[in-house]
C-alpha cells in the first residue's frame, strides 16, 4: 500500500505493508539509521521520534498511523537550531556516554521544552521517564535540560 | 606538577552520538549480509541425539557443532564452554545457527529445527561446587576464645546489564581475513577466541570495534562465544553474517551478575572486641565456569571491605547449576560480598549494642594494615575524610537521629567500601602483557593505540588527554581511534577498572619516552610494555600476597522514605564521595559516579530476575525492570584528591568502584525505616511486606 507522510520536512511515498514498524521503514527503507532499537516494546524510549511534535516510540507504531502526519528523526532535527542548543547543553553537562539513548533523549527533550520552555527537576524528570538510559543516572540529563530551562528565563 | 583537572574537556565522541550519526553495529550498512538466528537448546541438561532441521531452501544453511573447524571450545578463561555443544547444560543454549538472507524466513527455520535428547537430571540449586577457595590471615586457633559468636546469611539475585544496545555481530570476509565489528568490550579475547575455533593465524582475523551502546561487563565474554559461532559459519558459507539479539533473546540467555549467598560470623571476646571473623562466599556460576573463578576470587578478596580483622577465615566455592552461565558485569564479585559485610557490621553493632558508625570505625582500614591475603594497603588511605565529607554533604548525623524518631519511615544509610582496581594479582604482568604502540610522523602527528573501547565511559577522551598532556602537543596534534586488532597491539581487555589505571599509566609512559626522544619532522615509533610495581607478588593457588597494584575508595550515604501502606520505597536523596586518586576528567568521572550508584539502586531494589526451572521468568524491560528518570534522586559527588604514584597523572580505576556501594547504603537506610534487618536483595515491597510482617 502506498503510504505518505512528510519525515524531516521532506514528502515520502513508500509501497509497504501498512503494518510495518515505523522503526523498520526508518532504518531499514529509509537507511537511517540514527533511530536505534532497544527493546522493541515501547519501554526504553530508544527509537523515539517526533511526529506532529509529539515523541513517539517507532517500534510500536505501525508506519499507516503516520499517514499525512509530520515525522521528525535526529537526522531531521539535527539540522535545526534547537537541537543545537540542546546538544551543547547535553555535551557541557555530560549527558551523553554510550549514546545509544542519546537521540531519542534528545528529541524528548525538544518535545518538553517546546510545551513548557523552563520545566523544573520535577517536570524534567517526568517528562523524560520513559526514555531509559543505563549509563549517566540520568542526573546529567537533567541537569542538561534544567541548564536550558534556566536560560530560557 | 598535575594538570588541572577540574576543567572537563570535549568529549571527543559526544558530536556523533548525540546527532544520531556514530555508526553502532546493527547501523552497518551490508546489503548482502544474510542473518543468523539461533537455534536454543529446550532442555537444561542432556546429550543431543540428533537436530533434525526441516528442508532447507537454497541459500540457507544450519551450522552446528559437525561445522566445528578445529577445537568446540570458546576460549573464555576457564575454557569450558563450548562453540556449540554435544551435550547442553542449561536451557537456551544454542545448539546450531540457521543462516540465511531472509530474517523471517531463518527465524521460521529455527523455529521448526528439533533436537532429541538423552536427558539428565538438571541441578538448579547452589550444590555443585566447581571451583573452590580458601585462605587465613592471622591465627584462626583464636576463633576458640570466643565467648560469644555472632553469625548471619546474606542473599543476592541476578542482575541483567541492559546495555541498551543488545548483544549483536557483523562478520565478514575481506583481504583474506575474517573481519569482526561487533558490540563489544575486548577486542582481544573476540580475535583469540576465534583464532582457537578456527585453528588458524592470528594475522587471519581482525577485529574493528564500530560505537558499542553501553557494556558493563556484559560484552566481556559473551560476544567471544558470538564470534566463535560465526566464524565457523563464514567459514562454510563465505558470505557476510549478521546476528542481532533482540532485548528478549538477550535478556533470556546472556551472561548476568552471579547470584550470591554469603555467611559470615564474627567471634567475640568478653570485652566486645572482634577476634576474627569467618567468612563463605557462594555464587552461582551456571552452566560453564568461564570467568567464574575469577570472579570468586575477587568476591573473596573484597569481602573484608574496609575493615582489618586480626583472624580471618575466608572460603568460597563457585556452583555449577544448569542455568545460563554468570559473567562479569561491573565489580565483577566484590559487590555481592560487600553488600554481606556491609550489612554485617551494621547488624553486628546492633547485637553488641554499640553505634553502627563507631563499629565501623573501631575496625576501618589504615595505611599499612595487612590485607585479608596478607598484603599490604601501602598508599594512603583517606577514608575518614571521605566519611566526614560525605555525612556533611547529606546533613547525617541530624537525619540519622531524626529518622529513629518511630512511625518516621524514613531512613538514612551510609556504606565504605573500596575496589582493588586492575586484574587480581601480577595478572597485568603475568597474564595481561600490555604493549602499547604509539608512533609520530613527518608532520609530528602522533598516534597512539590501545584495545580499550569507549562503551560509554569516556576513554577515548581520558586516554586521549593523558597523552596530549603528556607531550603538552595541541589536542589536533594527537590522534586516537577505536580499536582495530590490525593496528593496535592488545593493551588488554576493557575490564576490571583497569583502563585508566594500567593503560592511561602505560600512555602517559609511552608519551614520556617519546617526548624523551621526539625529533621534529622524523618518524619514531615506540612500543611500551607493561611495568608493574615490582612489590607486587601474588600467588593465585594460595590467594596470598598483593591482591591489586592499588585501591580506590568510596562513600556513599543514601536516605530513603517507605509507604506504610504499599511498602514502595522511594530514594530520596544520595550523595557519594569518592578517592579515585585524581580523576583525570571530573565531569566523565561524575558520569561514572552517578551511573553506577543508578545500577546499584536498581540491584538493591528494582531489579528482579528470577529463575525457574532453568528459566528466566523476567524476560523483556516491562517485567525487568531498570530505574528511570522518575526513579532516582538527585545525586551529589565529590572527589577527595589523593593522587596514585603509579597511575596516569595520579589516577586510579573508578568504573566499578561507583557501583560496590550502592545496595548496602540503600538498605541501611531502608533499615532504619522499617526497623527490620534486610539480608536480602532485591528488596522488594513484597520482600518488606514479609519482614513487616514477621518481624525481626
Amino acid at each position: 500500500m502506498e503510504i505518505r507522510f512528510t519525515l524531516n520536512n521532506q514528502e515520502v511515498v513508500l509501497d509497504v505493508n501498512p503494518s510495518m514498524r515505523l522503526l523498520d521503514v526508518i532504518r531499514k527503507e529509509l537507511h537511517l539509521t540514527g533511530t536505534k532499537e532497544g527493546c522493541g516494546e515501547g519501554e526504553c524510549g530508544a527509537c523515539t521520534v517526533l511526529v506532529n511534535d509529539e515523541p513517539y516510540n517507532s517500534c510500536l507504531t505501525p508506519v499507516i498511523n503516520v499517514l499525512d502526519k509530520k515525522v521528525m528523526t535526529i537526522e531531521g532535527f539535527r539540522e535545526t537550531k534547537e537541537y543545537r542548543i540542546i546538544a551543547d547543553a547535553f555535551a557541557s553537562m555530560g549527558a551523553s556516554q554510550c549514546g545509544f539513548c542519546t537521540p531519542g533523549m534528545i528529541l524528548v527533550t525538544h518535545a518538553l521544552l517546546k510545551k513548557n520552555p523552563h520545566p523544573n527537576e520535577e517536570e524534567i524528570r517526568f517528562a523524560l521517564a520513559g526514555n531509559l538510559c543505563r549509563c549517566t543516572g540520568y542526573q546529567a540529563i537533567v541537569n542538561a535540560v534544567l541548564k536550558i530551562s534556566e536560560e530560557n528565563k | 606538577m598535575l594538570p588541572e583537572y577540574k576543567t572537563s574537556v570535549k568529549k571527543v565522541d559526544n558530536e556523533d552520538k548525540m546527532a544520531g550519526k556514530a555508526i553502532y553495529t546493527d547501523d552497518i550498512q551490508m546489503d548482502n549480509a544474510l542473518f543468523a538466528i539461533p537455534v536454543r537448546s529446550t532442555i537444561s541438561y542432556g546429550k543431543i541425539l540428533k537436530i533434525v532441521t526441516p528442508a532447507l531452501p537454497q541459500g540457507y544453511f544450519f551450522i552446528s557443532a559437525k561445522d566445528i573447524v578445529k577445537e568446540n571450545v570458546c576460549n573464555i578463561i576457564l575454557s569450558d564452554w563450548p562453540v556449540f555443544p554435544a551435550e547442553v547444560h542449561y536451557k537456551g543454549e544454542t545448539i546450531g545457527l540457521i543462516v540465511g538472507p531472509d530474517k523471517k524466513i531463518c527465524l521460521d527455520l529455527a523455529s521448526m529445527t528439533h533436537a532429541t535428547y538423552n536427558e539428565f537430571e538438571p541441578v538448579y540449586e547452589m550444590k555443585n561446587s566447581y571451583v573452590h577457595k580458601e585462605f587465613t590471615k592471622g591465627d584462626t586457633s583464636k576463633f576458640l576464645d570466643a565467648v560469644k559468636v555472632f553469625s548471619e546469611e546474606f542473599e543476592t539475585g541476578y542482575q541483567e546489564q541492559v546495555y541498551l544496545e543488545p548483544q549483536g555481530m557483523l562478520i565478514y570476509l575481506e583481504n583474506n581475513q575474517i573481519v569482526v565489528k561487533a558490540s563489544m568490550q575486548c577486542p582481544f579475547y573476540i580475535h583469540k577466541a576465534i583464532c582457537r575455533t578456527l585453528g588458524c593465524e592470528e594475522s587471519k582475523v581482525r577485529v574493528i570495534q564500530p560505537a558499542v551502546g553501553g557494556a558493563f561487563g556484559g560484552k566481556e565474554h559473551y560476544p567471544s562465544l558470538m564470534a566463535a559461532q560465526l566464524a565457523t559459519a563464514i567459514t562454510k558459507i563465505k558470505k557476510p553474517i549478521k546476528m542481532i539479539f533482540d532485548r528478549k533473546e538477550d535478556i533470556s540467555f546472556t551472561t548476568k551478575r552471579h547470584p550470591s549467598k554469603t555467611e559470615i560470623s564474627a567471634y567475640i571476646d568478653k570485652n566486645d572486641n572482634i577476634i576474627g571473623v569467618k567468612i563463605h562466599v557462594g555464587i552461582d556460576g551456571g552452566a560453564y565456569v568461564g570467568c567464574s573463578a575469577v570472579v570468586l576470587s575477587r568476591a573473596l578478596i573484597a569481602t573484608t571491605n574496609t575493615y582489618t580483622f586480626d583472624n580471618v577465615a575466608i572460603s568460597g566455592d563457585a556452583y555449577c547449576t544448569n542455568k545460563v552461565p554468570s559473567a562479569a558485569f561491573r565489580g565483577f564479585g566484590s559487590p555481592q560480598s560487600i553488600f554481606a559485610m556491609e550489612q554485617f557490621i551494621n547488624h553486628l553493632a546492633d547485637f553488641l549494642h554499640v553505634n553502627r558508625d563507631e563499629l565501623r570505625n573501631k575496625y576501618l582500614v589504615k595505611t599499612g594494615d595487612i590485607t585479608s591475603t596478607n598484603g599490604i594497603f601501602r598508599d594512603e588511605i583517606i577514608l575518614p575524610v571521605l566519611i566526614k565529607k560525605a555525612k556533611e554533604m547529606s546533613n547525617y548525623e541530624v537525619k540519622k537521629k531524626e529518622y529513629a524518631k518511630p512511625g518516621s519511615f524514613r531512613g538514612i544509610g551510609i556504606s565504605t567500601f573500596l575496589h582493588g582496581c586492575g586484574f587480581t594479582g601480577s595478572g597485568e604482568s603475568t597474564i595481561i602483557n600490555a604493549q602499547l604502540k604509539i608512533t609520530k610522523d613527518k608532520n609530528n602527528i602522533v598516534r597512539f593505540y590501545t584495545s580499550q573501547v569507549d562503551f560509554g565511559q569516556g576513554n577515548l577522551t581520558t586516554l586521549k588527554r593523558i597523552v596530549v598532556d603528556t607531550l603538552g602537543i595541541p589536542e589536533e596534534q594527537v590522534i586516537y581511534e577505536a580499536p582495530d586488532t590490525n593496528k593496535t597491539l592488545s593493551t588488554g581487555p576493557t575490564a576490571a577498572s583497569r583502563t585508566i589505571i594500567i593503560v592511561g599509566g602505560l600512555a602517559a609512559k609511552a608519551a614520556k619516552h617519546l617526548k624523551e626522544i621526539w625529533k621534529d619532522g622524523e618518524e619514531q615509533e615506540i612500543i611500551e610494555p607493561y611495568v608493574g610495581p615490582s612489590y607486587i607478588k601474588w600467588d593465585e593457588d594460595t590467594m596470598q600476597g598483593d591482591a591489586y597494584p592499588g585501591y580506590a575508595w568510596g562513600v556513599n550515604v543514601i536516605e530513603v522514605s517507605v509507604d506504610p501502606i504499599t511498602y514502595e520505597v522511594k530514594v530520596e536523596g544520595a550523595w557519594s564521595t569518592y578517592d579515585v586518586g585524581h580523576a583525570i576528567d571530573e565531569r566523565i568521572m561524575i558520569g561514572q559516579a552517578d551511573g553506577g550508584l543508578a545500577q546499584a539502586i536498581g540491584w538493591a531494589y528494582f531489579e528482579k530476575e528470577v529463575m525457574e526451572n532453568g528459566v528466566f521468568r523476567q524476560k523483556t524491560l516491562s517485567d525487568y525492570v531498570i530505574p528511570t528518570m522518575m526513579d532516582l534522586p538527585k545525586m551529589e559527588t565529590a572527589f577527595i584528591d589523593n593522587p596514585f604514584p603509579y597511575g596516569a597523572f595520579g589516577a586510579k580505576g573508578a568504573g566499578e568502584l561507583t557501583f560496590v556501594g550502592g545496595a548496602p547504603a540503600f538498605c541501611s537506610a531502608l533499615e532504619q525505616a522499617i526497623n527490620r534487618k534486610v539480608n536480602k536483595i532485591p528488596a522488594l515491597p513484597e520482600y518488606i511486606m514479609e519482614l513487616m510482617k514477621n518481624g525481626n
